[in-house]
């Protein structure tokens, strides 16, 4: 599903370059399931937004689905996002001014056209078809989550990214979310990336991968 | 068809998420458009009365007026000498092809008195053409006869005024009055024209044949019988150009003037005045739509202005909306399409306000109003450019936004 042959990534600041990312190789088969640690600024959001085709690497090849997608231009990009890759971000993310049913709704937008009996499904499958015209500031941390994962998998991606989806919650709703992501991915084959500092949620994955200053330091199978 | 829907419910979403901002933002607009629409109005509208008092005289009129005396060196106005002749008049109808009437007209000042009433008015002497050539309505009676005309017979048709003044509500007609020291025989009395070019309210009007019976009539040292006005009506108002320089060379032979001379009198097109009108009413319409345009144009920075402060808010929806996939256009479309919803909001608002503006001016001012399909299409549409003009900045600017710094932006 993602094949990464030395990537890097390099942000000028000033007059110096930061490099961010220094050589990475990774291998995720479709429908793994795996998390990435490593300490603040050791890279792995900037790794994920390159995967998540956010952003472009400086050097290397990124393959998606055995496409080269490294040096696509942002309109194409886009439409790999609003097809093939669901977020979940730690901010949860959402619209405040619509309800959770639109958030939802929005996930399907910009990848052909919303559908709302798709978008009351995908509330369902996290439990919250009774809070679908709830508005986000009327739900609770774990809940707005919820409906973050319900706009990600609307459109059916092939491949989700959460960047810390638990980082804002307390542990039963963290446990909830794990318990949700893992259940979408064992029942719908999604690939799943997911970055935490809980080592309790890593090892609900099938891999783990541990990165540091760049590059990528050790892999451990669970 | 959907995408478009998509796109206009979420840019209604960010007008109604701000009401009171989107309110102010279209007031800009909506004032800036009835302000056009009300001023333009008026320019229209005396722009139309004046072509409509040109044209209940007829746009096929010429008019003839003799020049100035001189004497001394000392050029008196227009009309001040009594060079036309009533054979200046009789050439025209002969000579001048596209001539459709030639109505040659001799006034005199005159006191009437009737009953106990008198007043000083002008005294017209015409030929029967007069009538047609004028336009002149009959109120009640008749105007006179060729037959009356051949005969000299001493009738008048009062104007309006004069009637009014002598006769206040009684019927005149059939009545005698005195006229100078002569008495004449009242048939007819004519329909207000109202204040202005041509009018008739003020005028009596009777034969010339017995006019020249009653007063004197000077002649030239030709022998011509001289005339104050001569007027008269050309076939085809495309031909008035034609006609007017016709008649000049021919009056200019036949006065003997030498081809430096000034011309000793002077030819008034109702055509070539009507072009005139309009091309200053024209650009006065122009001048006021000009200056509320400024006001428009106002509106249409307020417009910018919000919508900047709408991406700015909105960085993070940008991020995430990116994210979800959506491309620049997706991002710039929302924008441009907020942007020209609160401009079209504001248009159509702004043309129901200065349409009831430019009523009002109409009926509690003097000046007549006048909203045309031309002005509502021209105010709206430009509401509309302003809108796209100033909204396309802020919206281009937010879909270049990277979308992990929208992201992380607070």
């Amino acid at each position: 599903m993602i094949k990464l042959e030395g990537i890097t990534k390099v942000y000028p600041i000033g007059k110096r370059e930061l490099a961010v990312l220094q050589g990475v190789d990774l291998n995720v088969a479709t429908g793994e399931m795996v998390a990435i640690m490593g300490a603040s600024g050791s890279g792995k959001s900037t790794l994920l937004n390159l995967i998540g085709c956010l952003d472009k690497p400086s050097a290397g090849n990124y393959f998606l689905d055995g496409k080269a997608v490294g040096h696509l231009n942002g309109g194409e990009l886009a439409k790999i996002r609003s097809q093939k890759i669901g977020f979940v971000f730690q901010q949860f993310n959402l619209l405040s001014r619509i309800s959770a049913l639109a958030n939802v709704e929005l996930g399907m937008r910009y990848a052909g056209g919303s559908d709302r009996r798709l978008a009351l499904q995908a509330l369902e499958r996290v439990g919250l078809s009774d809070r679908a015209n709830h508005r986000p500031t009327e739900l609770s941390g774990g809940e707005q989550q919820r409906v973050a994962i319900a706009r990600a998998i609307v459109k059916n991606p092939p491949l989700i990214l959460a960047d810390e989806p638990t980082g804002n919650l307390d542990s039963r709703s963290g446990a909830e979310i794990i318990s949700i992501l893992t259940a979408l991915h064992t029942g719908q084959d999604i690939t799943l990336l997911m970055i935490t500092h809980d080592a309790n949620m890593a090892h609900h994955c099938q891999r783990i991968v541990y990165i540091s200053d760049g590059r990528i330091v050790k892999e451990e199978r669970v | 068809m959907k995408g478009w829907l998509q796109m206009f419910s979420t840019a209604w979403l960010g007008v109604a998420t701000h009401k009171l901002r989107s309110f102010l933002t279209i007031m800009g607009i909506v004032i800036g458009v009835a302000a056009v629409i009300s001023l333009m109005s008026v320019g229209k509208g005396s722009q139309a009365s004046i072509l409509s008092r040109i044209q209940s005289l007829g746009s096929d009129l010429i008019t003839i007026s003799p020049g100035f005396a001189s004497s001394g060196g000392v050029r008196s106005g227009f009309g001040s000498a009594t060079t036309l002749t009533q054979e200046d008049a009789e050439a025209i109808a002969a000579e001048i092809d596209n001539v459709k009437q030639v109505a040659p007209a001799n006034s005199s000042n005159l006191q009437l008195v009737a009953g106990s009433a008198n007043m000083n008015a002008r005294v017209t002497g015409v030929t029967p053409e007069y009538q047609g050539i004028y336009n002149l309505k009959i109120a009640d009676g008749s105007f006179f006869s060729d037959y009356e005309y051949q005969s000299s017979a001493r009738v008048v048709v009062l104007g309006s005024t004069v009637k009014e003044t002598l006769f206040a509500d009684a019927d005149p007609i059939g009545q005698t009055m005195r006229m100078g020291g002569n008495i004449v025989h009242i048939i007819g009395f004519l329909e207000s024209k109202g204040n202005g070019i041509g009018s008739t309210d003020d005028a009596v009007v009777m034969p010339l044949t017995a006019m020249q019976q009653m007063i004197a009539q000077t002649k030239t040292s030709l022998g011509e019988r001289r005339i104050s006005a001569i007027a008269l009506t050309v076939t085809d108002v495309n031909k008035s150009d034609e006609v007017v320089a016709d008649i000049t060379s021919l009056l200019r032979t036949r006065h003997r003037l030498s081809s430096t001379a000034d011309a000793d009198f002077r030819i008034l097109s109702m055509e070539e005045m009507a072009q005139t009108l309009t091309e200053t009413t024209g650009t006065m319409t122009l001048l006021l739509g000009a200056i509320a345009a400024i006001s428009l144009l106002v509106g249409g920075i307020g417009v910018m202005n919000i919508m900047l402060v709408s991406v700015l808010e909105r960085t993070r929806e940008i991020g995430i909306r990116k994210a979800l996939g959506a491309k620049e256009h997706d991002i710039w479309g929302q924008f441009l399409v907020e942007a020209a919803f609160l401009t079209f909001t504001g248009g159509i608002i702004g043309v129901i306000i200065g349409w009831g503006t430019s009523h009002l001016i109409s009926y509690f001012g003097t000046m007549t109003t006048l909203v045309t399909p031309d002005i509502v299409i021209l105010a709206v549409s430009v509401s509309i450019a302003i809108g796209l003009f100033f909204g396309f900045y802020p919206a281009w600017q937010g879909s270049r936004l990277d979308p992990i710094q929208a992201l992380r932006s607070e």
